[in-house]
């Protein structure tokens, strides 16, 4: 089983994090600090493992982490699971993400974790590994990006537009302008 | 309308979105909280809007903030509320959030059971997809009971990506609702071998997780994936397999053989080193497992050892870990061959990897030996210099511990090295292993008394150097626990102190409030002890100034331990301070003498003491631990209603106190020590026992003697000593290094330890090496007797491993729940509860308010009639399953056998025979009490009807054996209290207790003896065809005013299997069938199938409207039945069933004066009567076969005449009057009631039945 998988940068900010055994929030932070600071003291060259901080699990459960460029991808995993098969793992998370987001980076993952966390629904469930053939998973991420773009339709054109303003900088005034309620006397109108 | 949507559209457009969100908050790096909060009152803005978009763009940020640790767990009802839209885009957003917010244990999740189901069945792929995938992360156990149902039905779903997250899905509602794992584990194990991969794969995964638990209950699944793993080429699926075997081959040593094979021939033909590795570990799993039977596996071993050898090598530091974690797996079992890789392991002590290093600790410990342990511990200290201010130094210092004290200190050869590493150890600083290091310290300078002198010297210095430890950056460590043992051991071992008044006064004088507590207290004592000692010398000197400055000293510095903040430091401080005062006293008065008897207070050797003694303590003969010491506590407080027991409870507070507590304690013992019963040794036995262990004490030299036996022995073992005390300490050169002069440097020993062997060498040489032997090389160096006694045991008790629990799971492991038979084949009970037929559970109601009004009373029978009653059910499941249950069990277990018998290399099993009726007397038992679990767990598990059903003869069983028993008191039980006590039993119990006087009439259905309960063999046949036969009973729920319960048996009597039942009536005015809330208009599908010839029961409830005519039920019943051959046809069975009014009355009567009241008030207007002459049957029996069959209560009886009473489901009273009369031999039959059409339909019926002649 799968306890938790944390995305985070150098700098131990979190890109994404998944638990599939309940903590609250704030043990939720503290043990992404925990690990950064477990993870993130260990040169390039060593090996991916180390047993599993204080906070998360306990003897049976170790961290397996891989360090790409600004990005650690860490799985917290118990002995049920094979440390160089979950080692795969990140590696196909890692090739689906960049398909995805084509050559993936830090930013891709800031401002679509959401999407992230779509991607990860298609390779683990509920703690346990549910795909490993990357073709598999990218058609099934593939149908439903259609699924939604076909709800968009029209009706998502006039978002669509907005957003593409908004990535333009315009000033922030422009961006907080909200309509005037609308007068009451049209309000109260009955059609 | 339509405005106010333009107007909603576009402000929307406007509102911030994620990235907005994410934009902004990089923004305001500065004030990010301030921020956050803004937004977080913006999106509180949002949700209020009836927009589902806006909804869930507000909802997709707060999924946003939650990952930075903003709980959002107050949105939960609107996260509910996108997750339900009917757009793929809100309900993933929804689903999203509720996956990283939601748990267990949130409230709202009983909201979303409905919508979760929609979306399971929904015909999008992905919507079902979305609520499979969500639900993983927050299921509990709520849901997976509700919904266990529609994600079996997705097992079959036609799309593999369904199946696949289905399969996935069902181990999580094991874990949180284990009775789903037996009816479910059919289609499990279909799915090991689905065309897909995929789910292949997945359910593989679900089994292996299940099995690493409960690794037993999956053994004979092993030919299954035996086949898989020799026919699959998915990597990844393999990987579990093979870890699968790892946790099975344990419990089955011949699978492992057969396992053998196939694991070598992947290791040598694999490429993938994840593969290899997981070969390599279930090899040695096997290895291990079979290691005691079978000789002949170098081969095996050397194959793992060379692989895993080339992992150790391989430049990539991952395969590096894997190989020496797998490597300290065979140290386990075959540490030879590990041994051979030492140079390599001691290669990997240097990585720069701190993962691989503590890896290769691990393996040191197996590497030591006589020779080498000095080498490898000095090497161990190395790092530790170097390793200054990380958790590896600890864990160094642990290894250095665990290495040199494995088996007794099996492998030091001198003590004297290994307190001065001890010693060194001490200066590590920043250290939390002081404790471990103290309790060393101890154990050497007890277990070890050539060392004692030695071990005191160093101590003393250690006491002299205090500052060392407690010095300000020593702060964090615990190394100041080293002052514990070295202050005892100072004390207790004073006579070997060469100057015992240093000593005293470093004690004295050192800055000890800086230590805690249990250390003062240590110092206090041990001071004590050494100023016995002086003191005795002195007064043998006549010093009378010694004893004088002596006791100024302690009587000056002792006001700082008593002045401690530790409450125990105190009080010895100044008993001791009392002490020291009052002997100097008197010895100024010239009273000599007094220093024995202080010295006497500390006389008497310490010894060590078994871990277990405590509990192998025997009782005492006499004392009876289940006895009351007080009086046992009164029944009448238990049975106080609840305002008195807080009265009660006040009254502990104020007078009871003590009382109370005592009986609390010994409630207490009661429980705990009624199984520890022994037979006791009668006075001779004790006594020769005693004398027969003296004896053996006496010539064991490893014993530690008391005080009577120490000085010859100290004797003996300064004769003994004398030739390795003469390696002076002093004559070592001192290292520079060395800080404390007088500490001993273990390198001096090293150094020592390498002249011995030159000189050894030159020795040999000279010998021409003829002593060969390496082993022999020992007897050079000093020999140090160690004490590896155990520790005193209390006399007759033995140390034993089996004190523990089996299971040493914790009891919120939810994967405890789950360790369920699997082989045994489905009960029909147990099946996955059905959402279609949930009823209010009445007579589980009345039968919590009559225990609240009978608790006392009641427990002790309840209790035994409830174990009854299981083991009746039992009987009964047992009657009706066994040859099925049995058929298929050894089908299995032959099976099994068969396939790990089938061996090509013939290796037959040591212990086969032996081993098959372990396993097999060991699955006895379990199957016994799982049928036994499965008879409560049932009640959970089945739909509440048949709960019903269940609890029902439960209570009619218990109240007709307290009818049986006694007679009185059981009004209050049916829920009314009443004053009077002279009580008329309801039901139809009291028929039959009348009748236990008289013959048993042979038509009525009555309890065999002990047998089941009658309701049972009321059942009546009313349809059936050559497959099927359908029988039915009717209940009357007691508490429900209009339903009653339709009890429906039905055995298959085909050879085929009869599945897909729906059972439907034709509703009338009258009588309806309570088809739930699934809005069917027709049937109700019986979720159970019918093996050829099983027999089933089923419960429908009906809503009465009218009672007072017999009515009529016309249904059919469709069915599949499914020939041997794979053909299956549809089957339809027409039922039509008469209900007589009979069924729907009640036979309770609420109260005696009930049947007077109503006959005086003139209620009952309509008359009713006749006379008819039974055949062959007497008055009484005539009376029961009243009570029995029309649900009549006996309300008084006078020789040959009787009264009784029934009221309808609706209220309606009925009364009768029986009169037999003796001339004519005919009874004549009264009835009275308020409904006239019931009370004809009644005398109908009962004159019909009584004229028929018994069978």
């Amino acid at each position: 089983m799968i306890k938790a998988i944390l995305v985070f940068n150098n700098h131990g900010k979190p890109r994404m994090s998944k638990f599939y055994q309940y903590f609250n929030e704030d043990m939720q932070q503290q043990i992404i600090k925990e690990t950064f600071q477990l993870v993130s003291k260990r040169d390039d060259n060593v090996c991916n493992f180390l047993e599993g901080g204080s906070l998360i699990g306990g003897s049976d459960y170790k961290l397996i982490y891989r360090h790409y460029a600004t990005l650690y991808f860490v799985f917290c995993v118990d002995s049920s699971e094979s440390e160089l098969g979950i080692l795969d793992l990140i590696q196909v998370f890692v090739e689906t993400l960049d398909k995805c987001f084509e050559n993936v980076c830090e930013l891709d993952l800031i401002f679509h974790v959401d999407k992230v966390h779509y991607i990860l629904n298609e390779l683990v469930m509920g703690g346990m590994v549910l795909e490993t053939n990357m073709t598999e998973i990218l058609t099934r991420i593939e149908d439903q990006n259609k699924l939604e773009k076909q709800e968009a339709g029209l009706a998502g054109a006039p978002a669509r537009a907005v957003s593409a303003v908004k990535s333009i900088n315009i000033p922030q005034q422009i961006k907080d302008i909200k309509l005037p309620d609308l007068p009451q006397a049209i309000k109260d109108l009955k059609f | 309308m339509a405005l106010r949507k333009v107007k909603g559209n576009l402000e929307r457009m406007f509102d911030k979105n994620l990235t907005d969100l994410v934009r902004g908050i990089r923004n305001n790096k500065d004030n990010e909280a301030k921020y956050i909060a803004q937004c977080i009152e913006e999106i509180k803005q949002e949700l209020r809007q009836d927009n589902i978009a806006v909804k869930s763009n507000a909802v997709a940020k707060l999924t946003y903030l939650q990952m930075l640790g903003y709980d959002i767990s107050w949105a939960g009802f609107n996260i509910i509320e996108v997750m339900s839209s009917s757009k793929f885009t809100y309900k993933r957003i929804g689903y999203l959030a509720s996956s990283q917010s939601f748990h267990a244990d949130t409230e709202l999740l009983m909201l979303t059971t409905n919508m979760i189901r929609k979306d399971l069945n929904s015909q999008n792929l992905y919507d079902a997809g979305l609520a499979l995938s969500g639900l993983s992360c927050f299921i509990s156990a709520d849901l997976s009971r509700d919904l266990a149902n529609d994600i079996m039905t997705l097992l079959t779903s036609t799309k593999p990506y369904l199946r696949k997250k289905a399969v996935l899905m069902m181990y999580k509602v094991f874990l949180k609702f284990p009775e789903a794992l037996r009816p479910a584990f059919p289609r499990l194990k279909e799915k090991l071998e689905d065309p897909d991969s995929g789910v292949q794969s997945a359910a593989v995964n679900v089994v292996c997780e299940l099995a690493r638990k409960n690794p037993k209950n999956y053994l004979s699944l092993a030919p299954v994936f035996f086949k898989l793993m020799t026919t699959s080429t998915n990597n990844w699926m393999l990987i579990k397999i093979i870890k699968l075997f790892g946790a099975l081959t344990p419990l089955e040593p011949r699978l492992g053989k057969k396992l053998i094979e196939p694991l070598t021939n992947l290791i040598h033909s694999t490429s993938a080193m994840s593969l290899l590795y997981e070969c390599i570990n279930t090899v040695i799993a096997v290895l291990i497992s079979i290691s005691s039977g079978m000789p002949n596996h170098s081969a095996s071993i050397q194959l793992c050892v060379q692989k895993l050898r080339i992992l150790i090598e391989d430049s990539d530091q991952n395969l590096k870990y894997l190989g020496l974690l797998a490597m300290s797996k065979i140290l386990k079992t075959h540490p030879k061959s590990v041994q051979a890789h030492k140079d390599l392991i001691m290669q990997c002590l240097d990585d720069k990897d701190e993962s691989i290093r503590l890896r290769a600790l691990d393996l040191l410990y197996g590497m030591v030996s006589k020779k080498n342990l000095m080498e490898i511990v000095k090497k161990l200290m190395v790092h530790m210099d170097k390793a200054e201010g990380t958790t590896y130094r600890d864990e160094l210092l642990s290894k250095i511990i665990q290495i040199c004290s494995q088996n007794n200190y099996q492998y030091i050869t001198n003590f004297e090295w290994y307190v001065s590493v001890l010693v060194e150890l001490t200066r590590m600083e920043g250290s939390q292993h002081g404790h471990l290091v103290a309790t060393q310290m101890l154990d050497v300078a007890i277990r070890v008394q050539a060392i004692r002198h030695f071990t005191v010297q160093q101590m003393a210095l250690l006491l002299d150097n205090v500052h060392f430890l407690t010095s300000g950056s020593a702060q964090s460590s615990t190394m100041a626990e080293v002052l514990y043992a070295a202050a005892w051991i100072c004390g207790e071992f004073a006579e070997h102190l060469s100057e015992p008044q240093a000593t005293l006064e470093a004690m004295l004088r050192s800055r000890v409030f800086a230590l805690p507590g249990h250390i003062q207290a240590v110092y206090v004592q041990n001071i004590l002890k050494l100023f016995a000692n002086i003191l005795t010398k002195a007064e043998e000197n006549q010093d009378v100034d010694g004893i004088n400055k002596l006791c100024e000293i302690v009587a000056a510095n002792m006001p700082q331990f008593v002045s401690s903040a530790d409450l125990e430091v105190q009080e010895r401080a100044s008993s001791a301070l009392q002490l020291v005062q009052y002997l100097q006293k008197q010895v100024n008065k010239g009273d000599f003498g007094l220093a024995s008897e202080v010295s006497a207070l500390f006389v008497g050797e310490l010894n060590p003491v078994a871990p277990k003694a405590q509990k192998k303590v025997q009782i005492p003969e006499g004392l009876d631990l289940d006895a009351w010491i007080n009086d046992p506590p009164s029944e009448s407080s238990e049975e106080d209603d609840d305002d008195d027991s807080a009265a009660v409870l006040r009254g502990i507070n104020t007078t009871d106190i003590f009382v109370k507590s005592d009986r609390i304690v010994d409630g207490y013992y009661g429980l705990n020590n009624k199984s520890d019963k022994t037979p006791e040794p009668t006075e001779e036995e004790l006594e020769m026992r005693r004398t027969a262990r003296k004896l053996e004490q006496a010539n064991n030299p490893h014993y530690l003697k008391s005080r009577a036996n120490t000085k010859v022995k100290n004797d003996l073992n300064k004769n003994l000593s004398e030739d390795f005390f003469d390696v002076p300490v002093a004559e070592i050169e001192l290292p520079v290094s060395l800080k404390v002069t007088g500490l001993a440097s273990p390198d001096s020993y090293l150094n020592l330890d390498k002249r011995n062997k030159t000189q050894k060498k030159k020795k040999k040489k000279g010998k021409k090496e003829r002593d060969a032997s390496t082993d022999e090389e020992d007897d050079s160096y000093p020999l140090h007797v160690v004490n590896t006694d155990i520790g005193e045991m209390p006399e007759g008790a033995q140390l034993s491993d089996d004190d523990e629990d089996g299971d040493s799971r914790p009891n919120d492991d939810p994967h405890k729940a789950l360790d369920i038979n699997l082989d045994e084949p489905l009960r029909d009970e147990e099946k996955l509860p059905i959402r279609t037929h949930h009823l209010p559970d009445p007579v589980n109601h009345i039968i919590k308010s009559k225990k609240k009004h009978h608790k006392e009373k009641d427990k002790n029978k309840d209790r035994k009639e409830r174990s009854k009653e299981h083991r009746k059910l039992k009987s009964k499941s047992k009657n009706k399953d066994r040859n099925p249950i049995e058929d298929e069990k050894l089908h299995g277990g032959d099976n099994l056998d068969l396939w790990l018998g089938h061996d090509p290399s013939g290796y037959q099993p040591v212990t086969s025979d032996g081993e098959k009726q372990a396993m097999t007397s060991e699955k006895l038992p379990t199957n016994s009490s799982r049928s036994e679990k499965g008879a409560g767990e049932s009640v959970g598990s089945l739909g509440k009807s048949s709960k019903k059903e269940k609890k029902r003869s439960k209570e009619l069983k218990k109240e007709k054996k307290s009818s049986l028993k006694m007679k009185e008191g059981y009004e209050e039980a049916a829920g009314i209290s009443t004053p009077s006590k002279e009580v008329i039993s309801d039901l139809q119990g009291q028929g039959l207790a009348d009748l236990q006087g008289h013959s048993l009439p042979s038509d009525l259905p009555v309890d065999p003896p002990g047998g089941l309960p009658h309701v049972v063999t009321s059942y009546t046949k009313f349809a059936g065809d050559k497959t099927l036969q359908m029988m039915y009973e009717c209940r009357l729920l007691p508490q429900e005013s209009n339903q009653i319960v339709l009890s429906v048996l039905l055995s298959n009597q085909s050879q085929s299997l009869v599945k897909e039942l729906d059972f439907s009536v034709c509703d009338t005015l009258a009588i309806k069938l309570i088809r739930g809330d699934c809005g069917n208009q027709y049937g109700i599908k019986l979720h159970f199938q019918l093996s050829p010839g099983s027999t089933s029961e089923a419960q429908f409830a009906f809503e009465v409207s009218d009672v007072t005519q017999p009515q009529k039920l016309r249904g059919t019943l469709t069915y599949i039945i499914e020939m041997s051959d794979g053909i299956a046809s549809h089957e339809k069975l027409d039922f039509s069933l008469l209900l007589p009014c009979s069924s729907f009355m009640i036979g309770r009567l609420p109260h005696r004066d009930t049947v007077t009241d109503l006959l005086r008030g003139g209620q009952l207007t309509h008359r009713n009567s006749f006379a008819v002459s039974p055949v062959n049957r007497d008055f009484s029996q005539v009376l029961s076969l009243v009570c029995f069959r029309s649900h009549f209560t006996l309300v008084e009886q006078v020789e040959k005449t009787a009264s009784l009473y029934s009221r309808s489901l609706l209220g309606h009273h009925v009364c009768l009057l029986l009169k037999a009369d003796p001339s004519s031999s005919q009874i004549s039959v009264d009835g009275k009631s308020n409904c006239e059409s019931l009370l004809a339909a009644l005398m109908g019926e009962l004159r019909g039945f009584l004229q028929v002649p018994p069978a």
